[in-house]
């Protein structure tokens, strides 16, 4: 698989020491009948620029290892690292999208992404980050929309509106949490090929949580498979080797599509089946 | 609904006889009322005037209403007071509302107290308001403005805290990740996401505020209002004395319903989203 080196590790030498470490993370509650181990001594660096998908059942323990990354949860044992310094709380350079959008439905599509820019960047003048705004707005096609408020518009120019909150305040990380899991299938193709442009831009580096095995083929470079809870664990880990930019079509009849897209169903259905009881 | 769909009514005429057939039922139910009270009132010996008389003998009252001693500009007191009560309680029942709804060892330590006090009748308060305000220059009416202020803060921060703890977890998840600053979290998010709560609070207090200033006019001396103008007509009782506490009666309640559907309107006006 490293033969496939994908175009930023070719180019830039200095981004192979890992950006985001996740040390031996364990998260343990406590119970009258004893620990609920939800996860169990995860291990994982995330290079800069690169694009991770995380994919497992519900119950998995997926989003609590997002939590952690995004600093809405803490980890029992282990720490998570960005850039050398421990995540102990929520901050904008880790911001997170939502899969329900967290969308203040009191203000507009440009007050909502205002509000952002104005508290992260406050020692920019009201004109710089008007700009600031308006640009990132414009990247997420939503110029029309501006002054509409999110019970105005539809499921996907809302989740657009949070994606454009949270890269305009330029994090270090972005984190997405299933941000297309509402979305009609339609809809959800663009906005993934939307946010690949946005990344091929930006090369910023992106921790995703999906359910959907094509989506994570097409977007990520390397793909994370859980075990199930609890004690979940990470079980497998894919490089996606298609290259970039890439164009769904060209990489839906890749052959190794196929093989990865296998690989991963065996892993979900077979090795680690969800059983509802 | 049962139009045919071959000539379809403009709007404002659709409008206007849906209108029209909304006012027929109170119409007819009102008006079936007004006549059993006059069947019941007609008799030669009956102490309660029925509605006719009630009307013809106090037209005088309603024309004349807007000197200083009539019906109206008693009302006009009675609502100044509710305003200055009503509006202090808004203010600080709003602030300490936030304030404890924010911090969890003000809210677990003054609970149990609200809870006590919220359940006082407002009238339970009249004595020691009026001792409080014995020295001030006007004793009752201040006595009267403190008696509302009690009556109506309670429902006012009790919601108000209420809503501040029922703030969606998304909202205070946006706040956190952008570390938003004390300022920008109480304008952008606690109060808009609260208001809606705020305003039930703000129906309550009105609706108990004005249960209570007529309460309490009809008992202490020299406030004046419209308690006290219905009390005077009832020590007075003179012959067109009860028609008179009929026709203020009515303007109470009427005069409530406006204060409740005002306070709902604005509601409706800050939180229609």
């Amino acid at each position: 698989m490293q033969t496939l080196t994908s175009p930023i590790e070719v180019t830039e030498k200095t981004m192979d020491k890992p950006f985001l470490v996740i040390d031996q993370v364990s998260k343990v509650y406590p119970t009258k009948t004893g620990d609920y181990i939800v996860l169990d001594g995860i291990d994982l660096s995330v290079k800069e620029g690169e694009f991770v998908c995380v994919i497992g059942h519900s119950g998995c323990g997926k989003s609590t290892l997002l939590d952690m990354v995004s600093g809405f949860n803490t980890p029992t044992s282990g720490q998570v690292l960005l850039n050398g310094k421990a995540i102990t709380k929520p901050g904008p350079d880790r911001m997170v999208v939502f899969q329900n959008y967290c969308l203040l439905p009191w203000k507009t599509v440009y007050e909502n992404v205002h509000l952002a820019v104005s508290s992260v960047f406050p020692e920019k003048s009201k004109a710089e980050q008007d700009e600031i705004v308006r640009s990132n707005l414009h990247m997420v096609g939503l110029d029309e929309a501006i002054d509409k408020k999110p019970g105005q518009i539809s499921g996907g120019m809302k989740q657009r509106v949070s994606i454009a909150r949270a890269l305009s305040i330029r994090p270090e990380i972005l984190i997405l949490d299933e941000p297309f899991g509402a979305l009609d299938a339609i809809t959800k193709e663009e906005l993934q090929e939307e946010l690949l442009d946005i990344w091929e831009e930006h090369r910023i580096t992106v921790m995703m949580i999906t359910h959907d095995i094509d989506e994570a083929l097409f977007l990520c470079d390397r793909l994370v498979m859980m075990s199930n809870g609890p004690s979940a664990k990470i079980g497998e880990i894919l490089d996606i080797p298609f290259d970039r930019p890439r164009d769904r079509a060209v990489v839906m009849e890749d052959p190794r599509y196929i093989k990865l897209r296998n690989q991963a169903l065996d892993f979900l259905y077979n090795r680690f089946a969800h059983h509802e009881d | 609904m049962t139009t045919a769909p071959a000539r379809p009514a403009s709007p404002t005429a659709e409008k206007a006889i849906e209108i029209f057939q909304s006012l027929i039922p109170p119409v007819i139910c009102s008006s079936a009322t007004l006549l059993l009270w006059q069947l019941l009132c007609s008799g030669a010996d009956s102490k309660m005037p029925g509605p006719i008389k009630v009307v013809s003998q106090t037209v005088g009252t309603i024309t004349g209403g807007f000197s200083e001693t009539g019906i109206w500009m008693q009302l006009l007191n009675s609502l100044t007071r509710v305003g200055i009560g009503y509006v202090a309680a808004a203010i600080l029942g709003i602030a300490i509302g936030v304030t404890i709804g924010v911090n969890k060892f003000l809210r677990d330590g003054f609970d149990p107290l609200i809870q006590i006090l919220r359940t006082v009748p407002p009238l339970a308060w009249l004595p020691i308001s009026t001792i409080l305000f014995l020295q001030t220059p006007k004793p009752a009416e201040n006595a009267g403005i403190f008696l509302i202020f009690i009556t109506a803060i309670w429902p006012i921060i009790i919601n108000t805290a209420v809503g501040v703890q029922q703030i969606p977890k998304d909202y205070t998840n946006v706040a956190k990740v952008l570390k938003l600053s004390g300022k920008d979290f109480l304008l952008s998010i606690l109060i808009p996401s609260t208001v809606p709560y705020i305003f039930t609070g703000l129906r309550i207090g009105i609706g108990l505020a004005w249960l209570a200033i007529v309460a309490a006019e009809m008992l202490s001396t020299g406030a004046g209002g419209i308690g006290a103008y219905i009390w005077n007509e009832y020590t007075s009782m003179l012959d067109d004395s009860i028609s008179k506490i009929i026709l203020a009666v009515f303007s109470v309640g009427l005069v409530g319903l406006v204060l409740d559907r005002i306070v709902g309107w604005l509601g409706s006006l800050v939180v229609a989203e």
